[in-house]
Protein backbone atom coordinates (compact mmCIF):
# COMPACT_ATOMS: atom_id res chain seq x y z
CA UNK A 1 0.00 0.00 0.00
CA UNK A 2 2.53 2.40 1.19
CA UNK A 3 6.10 2.20 -0.49
CA UNK A 4 9.09 3.73 0.56
CA UNK A 5 12.07 3.24 -1.93
CA UNK A 6 15.45 4.73 -1.45
CA UNK A 7 14.67 7.83 -0.49
CA UNK A 8 16.78 10.35 0.93
CA UNK A 9 16.18 13.99 2.05
CA UNK A 10 18.56 16.88 2.21
CA UNK A 11 17.92 20.51 4.08
CA UNK A 12 20.02 23.86 3.68
CA UNK A 13 20.23 24.72 6.63
CA UNK A 14 22.44 28.26 6.83
CA UNK A 15 24.58 26.96 3.40
CA UNK A 16 25.04 23.19 4.79
CA UNK A 17 23.61 20.49 3.41
CA UNK A 18 22.32 18.54 6.29
CA UNK A 19 21.01 14.59 5.56
CA UNK A 20 17.43 14.23 7.42
CA UNK A 21 17.01 11.11 5.94
CA UNK A 22 19.03 8.34 3.96
CA UNK A 23 18.27 5.14 2.24
CA UNK A 24 14.84 4.93 3.19
CA UNK A 25 13.17 1.63 2.30
CA UNK A 26 10.23 0.59 3.76
CA UNK A 27 6.62 -0.85 3.13
CA UNK A 28 3.33 -0.66 4.58
CA UNK A 29 0.94 -3.32 3.83
CA UNK A 30 -2.50 -2.91 3.15
CA UNK A 31 -4.82 -2.66 5.95
CA UNK A 32 -1.25 -2.72 8.29
CA UNK A 33 -0.29 -0.33 11.13
CA UNK A 34 3.52 0.34 10.72
CA UNK A 35 4.50 2.26 13.61
CA UNK A 36 7.96 4.66 13.16
CA UNK A 37 9.86 4.62 16.25
CA UNK A 38 12.64 7.24 17.18
CA UNK A 39 14.12 10.18 18.85
CA UNK A 40 13.59 13.44 18.10
CA UNK A 41 14.87 14.75 15.30
CA UNK A 42 15.69 11.51 13.43
CA UNK A 43 13.29 12.59 10.93
CA UNK A 44 10.32 10.14 11.59
CA UNK A 45 8.03 13.21 10.90
CA UNK A 46 9.50 14.31 7.78
CA UNK A 47 9.09 10.91 6.49
CA UNK A 48 5.38 10.90 7.54
CA UNK A 49 5.23 14.49 5.73
CA UNK A 50 6.12 12.69 2.47
CA UNK A 51 3.85 9.92 2.39
CA UNK A 52 1.53 12.67 3.23
CA UNK A 53 2.47 14.94 0.00
CA UNK A 54 3.60 18.01 2.58
CA UNK A 55 7.20 17.41 1.59
CA UNK A 56 9.00 15.59 -1.38
CA UNK A 57 12.16 13.54 -1.55
CA UNK A 58 15.50 14.49 -2.48
CA UNK A 59 16.23 11.05 -3.99
CA UNK A 60 13.78 7.89 -4.38
CA UNK A 61 10.17 7.53 -4.08
CA UNK A 62 7.08 7.25 -1.94
CA UNK A 63 4.25 5.75 -3.98
CA UNK A 64 0.97 4.77 -2.21
CA UNK A 65 -0.88 2.38 -4.36
CA UNK A 66 1.88 2.13 -6.58
CA UNK A 67 1.11 6.05 -7.77
CA UNK A 68 3.84 8.81 -6.56
CA UNK A 69 2.59 11.12 -4.84
CA UNK A 70 2.81 14.93 -5.54
CA UNK A 71 0.47 16.64 -3.45
CA UNK A 72 -1.84 15.85 -0.11
CA UNK A 73 -4.98 14.29 -0.75
CA UNK A 74 -7.77 12.89 1.38
CA UNK A 75 -7.03 9.47 0.09
CA UNK A 76 -4.45 9.91 3.30
CA UNK A 77 -6.01 11.30 5.90
CA UNK A 78 -3.45 13.55 8.86
CA UNK A 79 -4.00 13.61 12.17
CA UNK A 80 -1.18 16.08 13.44
CA UNK A 81 0.62 16.70 17.01
CA UNK A 82 -1.38 19.62 17.28
CA UNK A 83 -4.85 19.18 16.99
CA UNK A 84 -4.81 21.73 13.88
CA UNK A 85 -8.64 22.49 14.15
CA UNK A 86 -10.19 25.36 12.56
CA UNK A 87 -10.52 27.56 15.68
CA UNK A 88 -13.84 29.61 13.84
CA UNK A 89 -15.44 26.10 13.32
CA UNK A 90 -17.67 23.82 15.89
CA UNK A 91 -16.91 20.66 16.10
CA UNK A 92 -19.45 19.13 13.68
CA UNK A 93 -18.11 21.70 11.19
CA UNK A 94 -14.86 20.90 11.69
CA UNK A 95 -15.63 17.03 11.24
CA UNK A 96 -17.36 17.70 7.71
CA UNK A 97 -14.96 20.49 6.27
CA UNK A 98 -13.75 17.65 4.25
CA UNK A 99 -16.67 16.72 2.35
CA UNK A 100 -18.50 20.11 1.96
CA UNK A 101 -15.16 21.32 0.85
CA UNK A 102 -15.53 18.79 -1.85
CA UNK A 103 -19.18 19.94 -2.66
CA UNK A 104 -20.85 16.35 -0.82
CA UNK A 105 -24.44 16.78 -0.52
CA UNK A 106 -25.24 17.43 3.50
CA UNK A 107 -27.47 14.68 3.16
CA UNK A 108 -24.29 12.04 2.38
CA UNK A 109 -22.72 13.04 4.85
CA UNK A 110 -24.70 14.09 7.68
CA UNK A 111 -25.22 10.84 9.63
CA UNK A 112 -22.08 9.79 8.97
CA UNK A 113 -20.70 12.22 10.75
CA UNK A 114 -22.86 11.68 13.65
CA UNK A 115 -21.82 7.96 13.52
CA UNK A 116 -18.00 9.33 13.89
CA UNK A 117 -19.07 11.28 16.75
CA UNK A 118 -20.50 8.90 18.14
CA UNK A 119 -17.38 6.42 17.73
CA UNK A 120 -15.04 9.21 19.19
CA UNK A 121 -17.00 9.80 22.06
CA UNK A 122 -18.23 13.77 21.18
CA UNK A 123 -21.83 12.96 20.71
CA UNK A 124 -23.15 16.19 22.67
CA UNK A 125 -20.23 18.34 21.85
CA UNK A 126 -21.25 18.65 17.79
CA UNK A 127 -21.88 22.85 18.74
CA UNK A 128 -18.63 22.83 20.91
CA UNK A 129 -16.12 25.53 19.68
CA UNK A 130 -12.03 23.57 19.91
CA UNK A 131 -11.61 26.38 22.44
CA UNK A 132 -14.01 25.29 24.92
CA UNK A 133 -12.86 21.57 24.67
CA UNK A 134 -9.94 19.23 26.34
CA UNK A 135 -6.57 18.27 24.51
CA UNK A 136 -7.41 15.18 24.51
CA UNK A 137 -11.20 16.06 23.12
CA UNK A 138 -10.06 18.02 20.56
CA UNK A 139 -7.16 15.34 19.06
CA UNK A 140 -10.73 13.41 18.70
CA UNK A 141 -11.97 16.28 16.45
CA UNK A 142 -8.57 15.60 14.52
CA UNK A 143 -9.43 11.72 14.03
CA UNK A 144 -12.95 12.21 13.80
CA UNK A 145 -12.65 14.71 10.68
CA UNK A 146 -9.82 12.00 9.28
CA UNK A 147 -12.07 9.01 9.63
CA UNK A 148 -14.52 11.58 7.66
CA UNK A 149 -12.36 11.15 4.62
CA UNK A 150 -12.81 7.57 4.17
CA UNK A 151 -9.15 7.47 3.38
CA UNK A 152 -7.32 3.87 2.72
CA UNK A 153 -4.47 5.19 4.64
CA UNK A 154 -4.43 7.04 7.44
CA UNK A 155 -0.98 8.94 8.85
CA UNK A 156 -0.59 9.95 12.60
CA UNK A 157 2.32 12.18 13.41
CA UNK A 158 2.98 11.91 17.38
CA UNK A 159 -0.97 12.34 17.69
CA UNK A 160 -1.21 12.01 21.78
CA UNK A 161 2.29 13.20 22.32
CA UNK A 162 1.11 16.73 23.75
CA UNK A 163 -1.58 14.80 26.23
CA UNK A 164 -1.58 14.04 29.47
CA UNK A 165 -0.44 10.16 30.55
CA UNK A 166 -3.83 9.39 31.61
CA UNK A 167 -5.70 10.58 28.31
CA UNK A 168 -2.82 9.16 26.59
CA UNK A 169 -4.23 6.00 27.46
CA UNK A 170 -7.89 6.40 26.76
CA UNK A 171 -7.17 7.85 23.32
CA UNK A 172 -4.47 5.19 22.13
CA UNK A 173 -7.35 2.63 23.12
CA UNK A 174 -9.82 4.83 21.65
CA UNK A 175 -7.62 4.19 18.43
CA UNK A 176 -7.69 0.57 19.13
CA UNK A 177 -11.33 0.65 18.91
CA UNK A 178 -11.94 3.21 15.85
CA UNK A 179 -9.21 1.19 13.72
CA UNK A 180 -10.47 -2.36 14.30
CA UNK A 181 -13.81 -0.96 12.86
CA UNK A 182 -12.56 1.07 9.96
CA UNK A 183 -8.96 -1.07 9.10
CA UNK A 184 -6.95 1.65 7.81
CA UNK A 185 -3.48 1.27 6.27
CA UNK A 186 -1.79 3.32 9.38
CA UNK A 187 1.77 4.92 9.62
CA UNK A 188 1.68 6.11 13.07
CA UNK A 189 5.15 8.37 14.07
CA UNK A 190 6.15 8.07 18.40
CA UNK A 191 8.95 8.43 20.02
CA UNK A 192 7.20 6.35 22.96
CA UNK A 193 8.06 2.60 22.75
CA UNK A 194 4.73 0.98 24.80
CA UNK A 195 2.50 3.11 22.44
CA UNK A 196 4.18 1.60 18.97
CA UNK A 197 4.02 -2.00 21.05
CA UNK A 198 0.49 -1.41 22.13
CA UNK A 199 -0.85 -0.13 18.41
CA UNK A 200 1.45 -1.81 15.81
CA UNK A 201 1.49 -4.51 13.83
CA UNK A 202 4.64 -3.52 13.06
CA UNK A 203 7.62 -1.10 14.56
CA UNK A 204 10.41 0.28 12.61
CA UNK A 205 13.21 1.70 14.80
CA UNK A 206 14.80 4.77 13.38
CA UNK A 207 18.23 5.85 13.98
CA UNK A 208 19.48 9.86 14.40
CA UNK A 209 20.97 12.05 12.28
CA UNK A 210 21.09 11.20 9.55
CA UNK A 211 17.64 9.21 9.98
CA UNK A 212 17.54 5.07 8.61
CA UNK A 213 15.33 2.71 9.78
CA UNK A 214 17.64 0.56 12.07
CA UNK A 215 15.23 -2.62 12.21
CA UNK A 216 11.76 -3.34 11.92
CA UNK A 217 10.20 -5.49 14.75
CA UNK A 218 6.86 -7.89 14.00
CA UNK A 219 4.44 -7.04 16.77
CA UNK A 220 3.03 -10.75 17.29
CA UNK A 221 0.63 -10.06 20.12
CA UNK A 222 -3.14 -10.93 19.58
CA UNK A 223 -5.95 -8.33 18.65
CA UNK A 224 -8.10 -6.83 19.93
CA UNK A 225 -5.60 -5.36 22.33
CA UNK A 226 -6.33 -3.60 25.23
CA UNK A 227 -4.00 -1.45 27.59
CA UNK A 228 -3.57 -4.53 30.18
CA UNK A 229 -1.55 -6.20 27.34
CA UNK A 230 1.03 -3.86 28.33
CA UNK A 231 1.53 -5.97 31.57
CA UNK A 232 1.81 -9.25 29.92
CA UNK A 233 5.46 -11.34 29.79
CA UNK A 234 5.24 -11.13 25.57
CA UNK A 235 5.01 -7.07 25.58
CA UNK A 236 7.63 -6.71 27.89
CA UNK A 237 10.29 -8.69 26.31
CA UNK A 238 9.35 -6.91 22.75
CA UNK A 239 9.74 -3.80 25.55
CA UNK A 240 13.51 -4.47 26.31
CA UNK A 241 14.48 -5.77 22.78
CA UNK A 242 13.37 -2.30 21.19
CA UNK A 243 14.64 -0.78 24.82
CA UNK A 244 18.04 -2.38 23.72
CA UNK A 245 18.28 -1.16 19.93
CA UNK A 246 17.27 2.82 21.25
CA UNK A 247 19.70 2.48 23.98
CA UNK A 248 21.98 1.43 21.20
CA UNK A 249 21.56 4.21 19.00
CA UNK A 250 21.29 7.15 21.51
CA UNK A 251 25.04 5.69 23.14
CA UNK A 252 26.14 6.26 19.21
CA UNK A 253 24.37 9.90 18.91
CA UNK A 254 26.32 10.58 21.80
CA UNK A 255 29.71 9.26 21.30
CA UNK A 256 29.12 10.98 17.65
CA UNK A 257 28.07 14.36 19.47
CA UNK A 258 31.40 14.33 21.72
CA UNK B 1 -24.06 50.47 41.82
CA UNK B 2 -20.29 50.85 40.85
CA UNK B 3 -18.66 54.24 41.46
CA UNK B 4 -18.15 55.75 38.06
CA UNK B 5 -14.26 56.06 38.08
CA UNK B 6 -14.13 56.77 34.44
CA UNK B 7 -15.53 60.33 34.73
CA UNK B 8 -13.10 61.12 37.53
CA UNK B 9 -9.95 62.12 34.90
CA UNK B 10 -12.81 63.98 32.51
CA UNK B 11 -13.94 65.56 35.32
CA UNK B 12 -10.54 67.27 37.02
CA UNK B 13 -9.62 67.79 33.12
CA UNK B 14 -12.77 70.22 33.13
CA UNK B 15 -12.49 71.86 36.25
CA UNK B 16 -9.00 72.52 35.17
CA UNK B 17 -10.21 74.24 32.31
CA UNK B 18 -12.72 76.07 34.00
CA UNK B 19 -10.47 77.53 36.78
CA UNK B 20 -7.83 78.08 33.62
CA UNK B 21 -9.89 80.65 32.27
CA UNK B 22 -11.61 81.77 35.05
CA UNK B 23 -8.74 82.74 36.92
CA UNK B 24 -7.07 84.21 33.72
CA UNK B 25 -4.12 81.87 33.72
CA UNK B 26 -4.51 81.85 30.25
CA UNK B 27 -4.86 84.99 28.13
CA UNK B 28 -8.35 86.33 28.20
CA UNK B 29 -10.65 85.84 25.12
CA UNK B 30 -8.25 83.25 23.44
CA UNK B 31 -9.60 80.29 25.50
CA UNK B 32 -13.40 80.10 25.84
CA UNK B 33 -15.24 78.21 29.42
CA UNK B 34 -15.81 74.78 29.56
CA UNK B 35 -19.55 76.52 30.06
CA UNK B 36 -19.57 78.99 27.30
CA UNK B 37 -18.53 75.79 24.69
CA UNK B 38 -21.36 74.12 26.25
CA UNK B 39 -23.68 77.19 25.49
CA UNK B 40 -22.50 77.58 21.71
CA UNK B 41 -22.47 73.61 20.91
CA UNK B 42 -26.10 73.52 22.05
CA UNK B 43 -27.19 76.64 19.90
CA UNK B 44 -24.78 75.37 17.04
CA UNK B 45 -27.19 71.77 16.71
CA UNK B 46 -30.30 72.91 18.26
CA UNK B 47 -30.76 76.69 17.19
CA UNK B 48 -32.04 78.55 14.35
CA UNK B 49 -31.20 81.50 12.35
CA UNK B 50 -34.23 83.23 13.55
CA UNK B 51 -33.93 83.18 16.84
CA UNK B 52 -30.20 84.08 17.15
CA UNK B 53 -27.65 86.29 14.76
CA UNK B 54 -25.17 83.16 15.16
CA UNK B 55 -24.50 82.20 11.46
CA UNK B 56 -23.54 78.49 12.89
CA UNK B 57 -27.40 78.28 14.27
CA UNK B 58 -28.61 74.84 13.56
CA UNK B 59 -25.99 73.98 10.93
CA UNK B 60 -24.27 71.42 13.69
CA UNK B 61 -26.38 68.28 11.73
CA UNK B 62 -25.73 68.88 8.31
CA UNK B 63 -22.10 69.37 8.50
CA UNK B 64 -21.61 66.00 11.01
CA UNK B 65 -23.96 64.06 7.97
CA UNK B 66 -21.55 65.57 5.35
CA UNK B 67 -18.48 64.62 7.40
CA UNK B 68 -19.62 61.50 8.62
CA UNK B 69 -20.48 60.84 4.72
CA UNK B 70 -17.01 61.29 3.83
CA UNK B 71 -15.32 59.03 5.87
CA UNK B 72 -18.01 56.30 5.43
CA UNK B 73 -17.50 56.04 1.53
CA UNK B 74 -13.82 57.16 1.49
CA UNK B 75 -13.64 54.26 4.30
CA UNK B 76 -15.96 52.09 2.29
CA UNK B 77 -13.76 52.36 -0.60
CA UNK B 78 -10.60 51.90 0.87
CA UNK B 79 -11.71 48.54 2.47
CA UNK B 80 -13.31 47.18 -0.67
CA UNK B 81 -9.66 47.68 -2.30
CA UNK B 82 -7.43 46.65 0.36
CA UNK B 83 -8.58 43.84 2.04
CA UNK B 84 -8.72 42.16 -1.34
CA UNK B 85 -5.82 43.22 -2.10
CA UNK B 86 -4.09 42.55 1.30
CA UNK B 87 -5.48 38.92 0.68
CA UNK B 88 -3.91 38.71 -2.85
CA UNK B 89 -0.16 40.33 -1.39
CA UNK B 90 -0.29 37.69 1.69
CA UNK B 91 -1.06 34.84 -0.19
CA UNK B 92 0.79 35.27 -3.63
CA UNK B 93 4.05 35.65 -3.89
CA UNK B 94 3.85 37.04 -7.31
CA UNK B 95 1.04 39.91 -6.30
CA UNK B 96 3.66 40.78 -3.49
CA UNK B 97 6.51 41.37 -5.37
CA UNK B 98 4.10 43.18 -8.22
CA UNK B 99 2.55 45.46 -5.83
CA UNK B 100 3.58 45.36 -2.37
CA UNK B 101 7.17 47.67 -3.22
CA UNK B 102 5.39 50.26 -4.58
CA UNK B 103 2.55 50.29 -1.43
CA UNK B 104 5.91 50.39 0.98
CA UNK B 105 7.31 52.93 -1.26
CA UNK B 106 3.88 55.59 -1.35
CA UNK B 107 3.11 54.34 2.60
CA UNK B 108 5.35 56.78 4.65
CA UNK B 109 3.97 59.60 2.18
CA UNK B 110 1.68 61.98 4.70
CA UNK B 111 -1.56 62.12 3.77
CA UNK B 112 -1.33 65.98 3.94
CA UNK B 113 1.10 66.24 1.32
CA UNK B 114 -0.94 64.82 -1.20
CA UNK B 115 -3.17 67.54 -0.61
CA UNK B 116 -1.97 70.14 -3.41
CA UNK B 117 -1.94 66.79 -5.76
CA UNK B 118 -5.79 66.07 -4.76
CA UNK B 119 -6.83 69.40 -5.11
CA UNK B 120 -4.99 70.45 -8.51
CA UNK B 121 -6.50 67.06 -9.85
CA UNK B 122 -10.38 66.43 -8.34
CA UNK B 123 -10.55 70.01 -7.49
CA UNK B 124 -12.20 71.94 -4.58
CA UNK B 125 -15.18 68.92 -4.65
CA UNK B 126 -15.92 66.01 -2.90
CA UNK B 127 -13.61 63.86 -4.76
CA UNK B 128 -10.65 65.18 -3.59
CA UNK B 129 -11.86 64.43 0.54
CA UNK B 130 -12.53 60.95 -0.71
CA UNK B 131 -9.30 60.27 -2.49
CA UNK B 132 -7.48 61.18 0.59
CA UNK B 133 -9.62 59.71 3.16
CA UNK B 134 -9.70 56.56 0.65
CA UNK B 135 -5.55 56.67 0.51
CA UNK B 136 -5.63 57.03 4.13
CA UNK B 137 -7.43 54.53 5.07
CA UNK B 138 -6.63 51.93 2.69
CA UNK B 139 -2.79 51.66 4.14
CA UNK B 140 -3.46 50.18 7.88
CA UNK B 141 -6.56 47.93 6.22
CA UNK B 142 -3.92 46.60 3.08
CA UNK B 143 -0.93 46.18 5.72
CA UNK B 144 -3.05 44.25 8.18
CA UNK B 145 -4.82 42.21 5.92
CA UNK B 146 -1.84 41.11 3.91
CA UNK B 147 0.10 40.74 7.75
CA UNK B 148 -2.90 38.42 9.11
CA UNK B 149 -3.21 36.28 5.46
CA UNK B 150 0.60 35.58 6.31
CA UNK B 151 0.38 34.25 9.87
CA UNK B 152 -2.49 31.56 8.63
CA UNK B 153 -1.00 28.77 10.59
CA UNK B 154 0.57 26.05 8.38
CA UNK B 155 -0.84 23.59 9.89
CA UNK B 156 -3.73 24.61 9.24
CA UNK B 157 -3.09 24.96 5.61
CA UNK B 158 -2.02 21.81 5.72
CA UNK B 159 -5.12 20.20 7.27
CA UNK B 160 -7.27 21.60 4.25
CA UNK B 161 -5.39 20.65 1.70
CA UNK B 162 -5.02 16.78 3.12
CA UNK B 163 -9.05 17.43 3.26
CA UNK B 164 -9.27 18.14 -0.23
CA UNK B 165 -9.86 21.94 -0.60
CA UNK B 166 -8.81 23.15 -3.33
CA UNK B 167 -7.04 27.12 -3.14
CA UNK B 168 -10.10 29.06 -3.98
CA UNK B 169 -11.62 26.88 -1.03
CA UNK B 170 -8.75 27.41 0.99
CA UNK B 171 -8.65 31.24 0.64
CA UNK B 172 -11.85 31.66 1.51
CA UNK B 173 -12.75 29.25 3.87
CA UNK B 174 -8.75 28.79 6.20
CA UNK B 175 -7.53 32.00 5.36
CA UNK B 176 -9.85 34.46 5.07
CA UNK B 177 -10.84 33.83 8.75
CA UNK B 178 -7.78 33.44 9.85
CA UNK B 179 -6.87 37.08 9.03
CA UNK B 180 -10.34 38.28 10.18
CA UNK B 181 -9.11 39.29 13.56
CA UNK B 182 -6.20 41.34 12.17
CA UNK B 183 -8.22 42.74 9.36
CA UNK B 184 -10.50 44.57 11.74
CA UNK B 185 -7.43 45.45 13.51
CA UNK B 186 -6.59 47.40 10.23
CA UNK B 187 -10.19 48.72 9.73
CA UNK B 188 -10.44 49.92 13.25
CA UNK B 189 -6.93 51.86 12.77
CA UNK B 190 -8.51 52.60 9.15
CA UNK B 191 -10.95 54.65 10.22
CA UNK B 192 -9.28 56.31 12.69
CA UNK B 193 -7.38 57.72 9.94
CA UNK B 194 -10.13 58.56 7.96
CA UNK B 195 -11.30 60.96 10.55
CA UNK B 196 -8.39 62.77 10.56
CA UNK B 197 -8.29 62.78 6.38
CA UNK B 198 -11.56 64.04 6.62
CA UNK B 199 -10.77 66.85 8.90
CA UNK B 200 -8.17 67.93 6.71
CA UNK B 201 -9.31 67.96 3.79
CA UNK B 202 -12.43 69.72 4.67
CA UNK B 203 -10.53 72.73 6.06
CA UNK B 204 -9.13 73.29 2.57
CA UNK B 205 -10.32 71.10 -0.32
CA UNK B 206 -13.69 71.33 0.20
CA UNK B 207 -16.50 73.94 1.40
CA UNK B 208 -18.75 71.79 3.72
CA UNK B 209 -18.62 69.85 6.90
CA UNK B 210 -16.68 69.93 10.44
CA UNK B 211 -13.34 70.40 8.92
CA UNK B 212 -14.48 73.55 7.15
CA UNK B 213 -16.30 74.71 10.18
CA UNK B 214 -13.07 74.35 12.18
CA UNK B 215 -11.25 76.28 9.76
CA UNK B 216 -14.13 79.20 9.49
CA UNK B 217 -14.59 79.74 13.18
CA UNK B 218 -10.98 80.05 13.48
CA UNK B 219 -10.71 82.66 10.92
CA UNK B 220 -13.38 84.81 12.54
CA UNK B 221 -12.54 84.16 16.08
CA UNK B 222 -15.11 81.54 17.07
CA UNK B 223 -12.67 79.61 19.36
CA UNK B 224 -15.85 77.98 21.27
CA UNK B 225 -17.13 76.71 17.84
CA UNK B 226 -13.79 75.39 16.98
CA UNK B 227 -13.46 73.37 20.49
CA UNK B 228 -17.38 72.09 20.14
CA UNK B 229 -15.98 70.80 16.81
CA UNK B 230 -12.93 68.92 17.83
CA UNK B 231 -15.69 67.57 20.67
CA UNK B 232 -17.81 66.39 18.10
CA UNK B 233 -14.95 64.97 15.86
CA UNK B 234 -13.89 62.72 19.06
CA UNK B 235 -17.05 61.94 19.62
CA UNK B 236 -17.85 60.56 16.21
CA UNK B 237 -14.39 58.82 15.82
CA UNK B 238 -15.04 57.17 19.13
CA UNK B 239 -18.52 55.90 17.72
CA UNK B 240 -17.54 55.00 14.70
CA UNK B 241 -14.54 52.75 16.34
CA UNK B 242 -17.18 51.14 18.79
CA UNK B 243 -19.06 49.87 15.80
CA UNK B 244 -16.33 48.41 14.09
CA UNK B 245 -15.52 46.70 17.59
CA UNK B 246 -19.09 45.25 18.10
CA UNK B 247 -18.95 44.41 14.49
CA UNK B 248 -15.63 42.29 15.14
CA UNK B 249 -16.88 40.98 18.75
CA UNK B 250 -19.74 39.59 16.76
CA UNK B 251 -17.85 37.72 13.80
CA UNK B 252 -15.21 36.54 16.24
CA UNK B 253 -17.18 35.39 18.90
CA UNK B 254 -14.59 31.75 19.02
CA UNK B 255 -11.90 34.23 19.66
CA UNK B 256 -13.51 35.61 22.75
CA UNK B 257 -13.73 31.67 24.03
CA UNK B 258 -10.50 31.51 22.99
CA UNK B 259 -9.34 34.03 25.67
CA UNK B 260 -11.44 32.13 28.24
CA UNK B 261 -10.06 28.96 27.45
Amino acid sequence: MIEVAGVEREFAKNGRRIVALQDIDMTVGEGEFVALLGPSGCGKSTLLNMVAGFDHPTRGAVRVAGESIREPSPERGVVFQEPALFPWLSVMQNVVFGPKTRGERAEAYGLRALQILEQVGLRGFEDSYPAELSGGMRQRVGIARVLMLESKVMLMDEPFGALDAQTRSLMQELLLSVWERHQQTVLFVTHDIEEALLLADRVCVMTARPGRIKKSIDVRLARPRALEITASPEFNALRLDVLALIREESQRAASQAA
Amino acid sequence: MRAPWFLLVPAALAALWHFAVDLRWVAEGVVPSPAQVLRSWEIWIFGSAKMTISPYAGTWLDNVTYSTRRVLQGFGIAALVAIPLGLAIGWSRLAARLIDPTVQLLRPVPITAWLPFAIAVFGIYDASALFLIGLGAFYPIVVNTTHGVRDTNLLLLRAARMMGAGPAAILAKVVFPSALPSIFTGLRLGIGVAWTAVIVAEMIAVKSGLGYVLWDAYYVGRMDICVATMFSVGLLGYLSDRVIVWASKALLRWRSLEAHA
